[in-house]
């Protein structure tokens, strides 16, 4: 281990092996999926792995289904907005919280973590009461809110770990050459935080988009009903019909940005997520 | 331009450590003046009060006459180098050095000239378009004196500009420094723990200990007269000797001998009642070695026969350094020197035990050899006597 | 009177947390401290240090104003809800029966705890919490290891390791389901025949744990995997000249290093498992007894539409989270993120 890195047959060809099976656990549940989604409706209940004959019937099925494509608009129109606002919101406490000394910083801090480990059902509850007194049940904002306030703990955390990592001296530097503390943050700080901001607005979309407890909770219609919670109203498109391969192309569609959005930003997404944790 | 005073200048921490005491300090225009101690000295938040980055507790700074306590880091018009440079790597040297200029709304023409102005007394105009990553170290710092110089500030502060290169590039940016701030005649406050640094760079060294001004003087008066025992520890390299010695009727009796006094130390002595065990600073170069003096002039030999001291002792150690010989010299005392005052000067290297090393800094051509016992004469005006438990030269009150 | 009880609790959980030794870093948070530490010049001192607070005093500004719209978000949102659900929880409040509604004290407590189904439901919570924990630690550690120390291949897995993260856990649910459904899943192909592993209580329970574990294996790698790398190579290169085996490497070094990543993993991972939902609402709907609490409680809520109970239930989960962390922060020792070393 602590050996030189040369690599003899042997040790790559085990180190392979290791790898085969790290892979093979990845993927083979979504293969399965992805095989399944690409069966013919007779040929769904055949119990193989691979399709006896491939067909994009199951696709057609669902993009003629108005819910499910209502669905995933409003998957993309409540987790843009929600992360949108998360991270202008939060870009700023997270800024204040790592560099500012104001009393009240460990609140806000407290505040965030008591959040980030609440279980959503103990939200869900009183949710579902005030926002049908507010008539905010089965609307964007309903969702919205509470996707805003999930997401935010994780912004703050993330970015704060970002912001602490610019060293405290380019600040410094800053105010010396004439800055005041505004312009110190947005001509030095903010630029240095880009990547981070990204980062976090990745991780905070997929809190957003992975959301389902909210979604069948707090909807009634598909009028916001998100594409997850829509997945789960299918019922085939005719009594009689099995939906299980209109259910497998669904959950392949709403899987597949967020994987590619993963495996694009593999690294920063790795560092964003672990960020936070191991200090200390 | 500008004078700088410090009134009292205090920094107390919420839970009560004092990071500076009570610190007067008057800098005038034009003075490169040199903060420099071990490390939690309180030089650096000293450096920080004076920019603004850190608040002042107590004391009131001023630069030319205004009270400057409560103004913004911005509003004191001083540039700062720091240690790490802070280049900001977004942005390319020309834009790092001209960041002054852009906050100052400077005209887009005239900033241009006069960041190349900048680079071209730093000699790097070539890497203008580069970002801080492409550049070496001794380049980056180049850069963040660019961007102190640019915008002609009042004065410079400079947080160990110099302690993140290797030590050949160090010498050279430390002439050009030295060159620099001459030629612009701006008020300087260094900060440093190189107490080489702070005698080649400076007009006066501020040398402070644990939040306190030990001495404030020029770099020749710290060395020739240091007010201490913490002073005479860290100011000269390799370090003042110091041993053990006892007060005697004809001089101090120490492993060396017994030193006689000279009329003025025992004034001195006489008059402040000085205890009868005291502590006895011999710098390295004011031993040489005694068979090299006896081969030189005779008329100037005879002289010499009736003040010096000689004694002998084995070499345990010799190094040879070109221009000069360093003998480590092994003694064995009743007790060696331990005092808080020297720990604190040399951060922790102590003598134990009964174990008193010396060190003599001899001619090149001295025959001294490892293992062999050398004969080594000293000058008795050249010794200096410290009060052991208050550290205070007894000889040389400044 | 209950929003107090609310806000107090709060405050508790809060410094369970430790957060409250956050902002340790940084200094002079207490002016007022300096100046009675005054002893030489006290009139001259007090007036400064008034004047003088101007700088910390916009930077205080500054840091309220940053971080207001987050609070404000978080406490209306968040905070607010939890106070009603506390009031809901002492109603007898059924939508079907509004004209019912009372305050009922402390009655929809007794309800839910002499209720088997609820601790049915915290048998099945703990069972996945724990089990899925465990086994997500010991995989997700060996995946980390792989990760680490590869010599081949290592962007490419760890890519593909993200790819159970990334995906929406309903959908992944679905997987898990049609695999173990009999005549659809490629799984449920290997059973003997006759075999439904879904309709039976045990067997549920462990298709559940297998989609939770497969899921949220990957995140916890990568937080092993960032507490591996804090272990500085050269103590495992001095432990080898020690003559410490591979094996004794890394329990005797590379473990003590990173329990705090390691502690914070689980920390985290133990919260989130114990709301379970998305996966046991899909593959089993909670029937054969394999109700997690999240689901029984949205039963009662979505499903009975009563308030009452289901605020009640609420508030004994988020009761049972903040005890979890209590006991990981105060009793393991846990730090948690923002905590600066």
């Amino acid at each position: 281990m602590g050996a030189p890195r040369d690599l003899t047959a042997g040790r790559a060809a085990r180190w392979s092996a290791v790898n085969a099976l790290v892979l093979l656990y990845a993927l083979v549940p979504v293969a399965w999926i992805a095989a399944l989604s690409f069966k013919e409706p007779g040929s769904v209940a055949d119990g193989s792995f691979l399709p006896a004959s491939w067909t994009l019937s199951n696709y057609r099925g669902i993009f003629d289904n108005d819910d499910f494509t209502r669905g995933l608009v409003n998957s993309i129109g409540i987790g843009l907005i929600s992360t949108a606002v998360a991270i202008a919101v939060g870009t700023m406490a997270a800024y204040a919280v790592a560099r500012l000394s104001f009393p009240g910083r460990s609140l806000v801090l407290g505040l965030s973590l008591l959040i980030a480990m609440f279980p959503q059902i103990s939200l869900v509850t009183p949710l579902f009461e005030i926002e049908r007194a507010l008539g905010l049940f089965d609307t964007w904002p309903g969702l919205i809110l509470p996707y805003i306030t999930f997401a935010l703990p994780l912004t703050i955390y993330t970015l704060s770990t970002f912001f602490r990592e610019i060293p405290w001296d380019l600040e410094k530097a800053a105010k010396m050459d004439g800055a005041t503390p505004f312009q110190a943050f947005r001509l030095v700080i903010a630029p240095l935080a880009a990547p981070g901001v990204v980062t976090t607005a990745i991780l905070a979309f997929i809190v957003c988009w992975n959301d389902f407890l909210f979604s069948i909770s707090l909807t009634s219609s598909s009028r916001a009903r998100t594409a997850p919670a829509t997945i789960s109203f299918f019922t085939g498109s005719s009594q009689f019909e099995d939906p299980t391969g209109s259910i497998a192309a669904a959950a392949i569609v709403v899987t597949v940005p967020i994987v590619v959005f993963v495996l694009f930003f593999q690294r920063r997404i790795v560092a964003g997520l672990t960020s936070g944790a191991v200090k200390g | 331009m500008a004078e700088i005073v410090l009134d009292g200048v205090t920094k107390r921490y919420p839970d009560g450590t004092a990071a500076v005491q009570d610190l007067d300090l008057e800098i005038a225009d034009r003075e490169f003046i040199i903060l420099v101690g071990p490390s939690g000295c309180g030089k650096s938040t000293t450096l920080n009060m004076i920019a603004g980055l850190e608040d002042i507790s107590d004391g009131e700074l001023r630069i030319d006459g205004e009270r400057m306590n409560d103004r913004a880091p911005r509003e004191r018009d001083i540039a700062m180098v720091f240690q790490s440079y802070a280049l900001y790597p977004h942005m390319t040297v020309r834009e790092n050095i001209g960041f002054p200029l852009r906050l100052a709304g400077v005209d887009r023409a005239e900033a241009r000239a006069r960041v190349e102005e900048a680079a071209r007394i730093l000699g790097i105009e070539p890497f203008l378009e580069q970002r801080p990553s492409h550049l070496s170290g001794g380049q980056r710092q180049r850069v963040a004196m660019g961007r102190a110089i640019v915008r002609s500030p009042k004065a410079f502060l400079m947080d160990e500009p110099l302690s993140n290169l290797d030590a050949k590039l160090r010498v050279q940016m430390r002439t050009m420094i030295s060159r620099l701030q001459h030629q612009l005649g701006t008020t300087t406050v260094y900060v440093t723990h190189d107490q080489t640094e702070a005698m080649t760079l400076g007009d006066r060294i501020v040398l402070m200990r644990r939040g306190v001004v030990q001495q404030v003087g020029p770099p020749e008066q710290l060395y020739e007269h240091p007010r201490n025992l913490f002073v005479a520890g860290f100011i000269g390299s390799p370090s003042m000797n110091f041993l053990p010695g006892d007060v005697t009727g004809d001089g101090i009796r120490t492993v060396l001998g017994t030193i006689p006094l000279a009329d003025r130390a025992r004034r001195a002595l006489e008059e402040q009642s000085a205890p009868a065990e005291v502590i006895v600073g011999i710098r390295p170069e004011a031993f040489a070695d005694a068979a090299l003096a006896r081969r030189g002039d005779r008329a100037d030999r005879d002289d010499r026969d009736d003040r010096a001291g000689t004694f002998t002792g084995k070499v345990a150690i010799l190094e040879s350094l070109g221009a000069e010989k360093l003998a480590y010299i092994d003694l064995e005392a009743e007790h060696a020197v331990h005092s808080e005052h020297l720990a604190d000067a040399n951060q922790g290297a102590e003598a134990n035990g009964r174990h008193v090393q010396l060190v003599a800094r001899l001619d090149p051509k001295s025959d001294a050899r490892e293992g062999r016992p050398v004969r080594l004469e000293y000058d008795p005006e050249a010794i200096d006597v410290f009060e052991p438990t208050t550290g205070l030269n007894l000889t040389r009150a400044v | 009177m209950t929003a107090e009880g609310g806000l107090t609790r709060a405050g508790e959980a809060e410094a369970a947390y430790g957060a409250n030794r956050l902002g340790g870093n940084r200094l002079d948070e207490s002016r007022p401290d300096g100046s009675r530490a005054d002893g030489s010049r006290p009139g001259e001192g007090r007036r400064s240090e008034s004047r003088l607070s101007e700088n910390r005093r916009s930077e205080r500004r500054l840091g309220w104003a940053l971080c207001a719209p987050a609070a404000l978000i978080m406490l209306a949102v968040a905070g607010w809800p939890v106070v009603y659900s506390v009031l809901l929880s002492l109603q007898r409040y059924d939508l079907r029966f509004p004209g019912r509604k009372a305050w009922i004290g402390f009655a929809n407590y007794a309800t839910v705890l002499r209720s088997g189904f609820w601790w049915d439901a915290v048998e099945v919570t703990a069972v996945v919490t724990v089990v899925s924990v465990a086994v997500e630690l010991v995989l997700g550690m060996a995946v980390a290891l792989v990760m680490h120390r590869t010599l081949v291949g290592r962007g490419l897995v760890r890519t593909v390791v993200l790819i159970p993260y990334g995906i929406v856990t309903v959908a992944a649910a679905y997987g898990w389901k049609y695999a173990w459904t009999p005549g659809v899943g490629w799984l449920a192909r290997l059973l003997p025949d006759g075999q439904a592993p879904l309709t039976e209580h045990w067997p549920a329970i462990g298709i559940i744990l297998v989609a939770e574990v497969w899921k949220t294996t990957p995140f916890m790698a990568l937080l092993l995997m960032a507490g591996l790398a804090l272990v500085p190579d050269d103590v495992l290169k001095a432990a080898s000249m020690d003559g410490a085996t591979a094996w004794q490497r890394f329990t005797l070094v590379t473990l003590p290093l990173m329990r705090p990543a390691i502690l914070a993993a689980l920390l985290f991972r133990t919260l989130d498992a114990f709301r379970i939902f998305d996966d046991i609402y899909v593959l089993t709907a909670g029937a054969q007894n394999t109700s997690s609490v999240s689901v029984i409680a949205y039963h009662n809520l979505i499903g009975g539409l009563n308030l009452g109970i289901g605020s009640t239930m609420s508030v004994l989960i988020f009761a049972a989270v903040a005890v979890i962390a209590f006991v990981f922060v105060r009793v393991l020792g846990t730090s948690t993120p923002g905590q600066d070393g």
